[in-house]
């Protein structure tokens, strides 16, 4: 997994968060040490190995389809950053 | 007694209660008289609220008063990592994306504190997202060691084990996802066990990587955090995670299970790197647990070497997930010079995520992308199984394993922010656990020259949290480390 640095700009244009030119090239190097660091793992042979996910196997956990009380939507909307009319306001996305 | 109320274990007020010797206010009243004293010092709060917490601690007396106590927490206050959400309270997660939330509800481990008639008391600091191991990450402040202000509590719940070593709380709740309970524990001289993956529910514990993240006790003694988990494990049919298993009796456990245990010594626990010191505080509690009878096997984690690099990946992929949801719509911190939709998410996230926080969601986004996912993600999910089948065949040959909690006491402030690579390398001893699910406990077990806190690592089999306690506890019983406490 030899890494050629990360495109900090196609990452971060992924991610969606708008950077800095300082952050971009601090972050560069910082994210360039520890992926070097990560390459360690090049020398652990995992053939015939299967990945784990999670600690515990886990089993789909079924429940009956009924309804149930749910948060008010008054309640829900107390932390948006704008609400109206039951509904929270976002710039257009359609024109 | 006045004076050291608020040195009193969460057992001993219980008792205390129990004999109408105090009453609940009268111990969250000396809660908050020590943390108005002391908390520009040590920083552990972000915030309190104090008229919520005498209410429910006069509710509690009046429960006391009707006959009507609900258990040994009733009327005990407890902090609470700025991660948990508490109903009607803030929750920032000591980041500015967060910075007006306000909880609707209560997580499930609240609910069953409250449940159990104990007091939240105060959102205690921690590193943003709970993303770092010194508390530095917290856009809010940077909370002080109470052993010497001038170094770091650990982290990521550096507030939470601050503030018991401080007296500003008898035991805490935080959250551990690559050592975030027992690291700070550690380097504050208190007790902080992360329990088995899935023992705790962690509906309404902030997602930061969910294949990891378990919820846990801070205490002044092994007692003490067996009380709290009692309180919180359990299943929880809002956590899918969650566990179906039956919860023993912590505390009576504690007095039965008296061993004597068979004890690993994982040899990569001990190589370069380690301080001399912490050695030999670890060394000396070897040595005693022999002393007790105990058969000491020496046992290898051969994968051990690459648990940092394999969480590095595996955390940060989960976190670039989960903090995806921080988009400036629904909930959280919305930019005011967004022109369109998508603008939106970038200007809000840049403006809401500290540095550290984009730094892995960014490392995150990268192993995850086309290209990569193979070498890095999946790469990362096989050695895990190779970390966790090293600790499997350890446990066919003992029962628990002794280790160091930290590679050093305490760190200076500032001395690793410059680094992130070396701040990582903080968490080299407490990262397997998570990664294995395995429950871990550290306790004091000495000091260092200039008076800094050692901590022991135990380590144990999945939900085997009672035999942790008793093992924890006979080191505990035959030394005083827990019951010394800082100067302030």
């Amino acid at each position: 997994m030899a890494h050629d640095g990360i495109d900090i700009d196609y990452v971060a244009n992924l991610a969606r968060i708008a950077l800095t030119d300082e952050e971009k090239e601090r972050f560069s190097g910082q994210l360039g040490q520890v992926l070097e660091y990560i390459e360690k793992l090049d020398t652990v042979d995992v053939s015939g190995v299967e990945p784990t996910a999670h600690a515990f196997p886990l089993e789909n956990v079924w429940r009956d389809d009924k309804a149930e009380p749910a948060m008010p939507v008054e309640v829900a909307l107390k932390n948006a950053p704008a609400a109206r009319q039951n509904m929270i306001v976002v710039p257009k996305v359609v024109e | 007694m006045a004076e050291s109320l608020y040195y009193r274990t969460a057992a001993e007020l219980s008792r205390a209660l129990e004999s109408k010797e105090l009453s609940s206010e009268e111990i969250v009243r000396s809660v908050i008289e020590r943390t108005r004293a002391v908390d520009d010092k040590v920083s552990a709060f972000i915030s309190f609220d104090e008229g919520d917490a005498l209410e429910r601690a006069r509710a509690s007396d009046r429960r006391r008063a009707e006959g009507k106590a609900l258990g040994p927490l009733d009327g005990i206050p407890v902090g609470i990592k700025d991660v948990l959400a508490v109903e009607g309270q803030p929750l920032t997660c000591a980041s500015r994306m967060l910075g007006k939330f306000v909880s609707p509800y209560d997580a499930t481990a609240i609910a069953r504190l409250k449940a159990a008639g104990a007091v939240p008391w105060g959102r205690l600091n921690m590193d943003e997202f709970a993303m770092g191991s010194s508390t530095e990450n917290s856009s809010v402040k940077t909370t002080s060691n109470p052993w010497n202000t001038d170094c770091i509590p650990g982290g990521s719940s550096g507030g939470s084990a601050a503030c018991v070593a401080a007296g500003e709380a008898p035991i805490s709740l935080g959250s551990d996802t690559g050592g975030s309970i027992r690291q700070p524990a550690a380097l504050c001289g208190v007790v902080g066990m992360k329990p088995t993956y899935g023992l705790v529910s962690r509906y309404g514990l902030v997602a930061f990587a969910s294949s990891l993240d378990q919820i846990g006790p801070f205490a002044h003694t092994v007692e003490d955090a067996a009380i709290l988990l009692q309180a919180v494990a359990g299943h929880d049919d809002r956590d899918s995670s969650s566990y179906r298993t039956d919860i023993p009796d912590y505390r009576k456990e504690l007095s039965s299970r008296k061993g004597p245990w068979k004890l690993g010594i994982p040899k990569e626990y001990f190589g370069e790197g380690l301080d001399p010191e912490v050695a030999r505080a670890i060394e000396a509690a070897i040595d005693f647990y022999r002393g007790e009878g105990c058969e000491i096997v020496d046992v290898s984690l051969p994968h051990t070497e690459h648990a940092v690099g394999v969480y590095y990946i595996i955390a940060t992929a989960e976190a670039s997930s989960n903090l995806a949801r921080y988009d400036g719509v629904r909930y959280s911190h919305r930019s005011a010079e967004a022109t369109d939709a998508i603008d939106l998410y970038f200007k809000s996230r840049a403006e809401g995520f500290g540095p550290e926080v984009k730094r892995r969601v960014i490392l995150g986004t990268y192993v995850l992308s086309s290209g990569y996912y193979d070498a890095y993600y999946l790469k990362a999910q096989k050695v895990r199984t190779l970390i966790r089948r090293d600790f499997l065949q350890a446990y066919e040959k003992v029962d628990a394993l002794l280790t160091p909690t930290t590679p050093s006491p305490a760190f200076r402030k500032g001395e690793k922010t410059d680094d992130p690579l070396q701040m990582y390398l903080s968490d080299i001893f407490t990262i397997s656990a998570n990664l294995a699910g395995i429950p871990g406990i550290s306790i004091p077990c000495g000091f260092s020259e200039s008076g800094l806190p050692i901590g022991l690592q135990i380590l144990g089999q999945p939900f085997q949290e009672a035999d942790l306690f008793a093992i924890a506890r006979r080191f505990e019983q035959a030394h005083d480390y827990h019951t010394r406490h800082p100067s302030l």
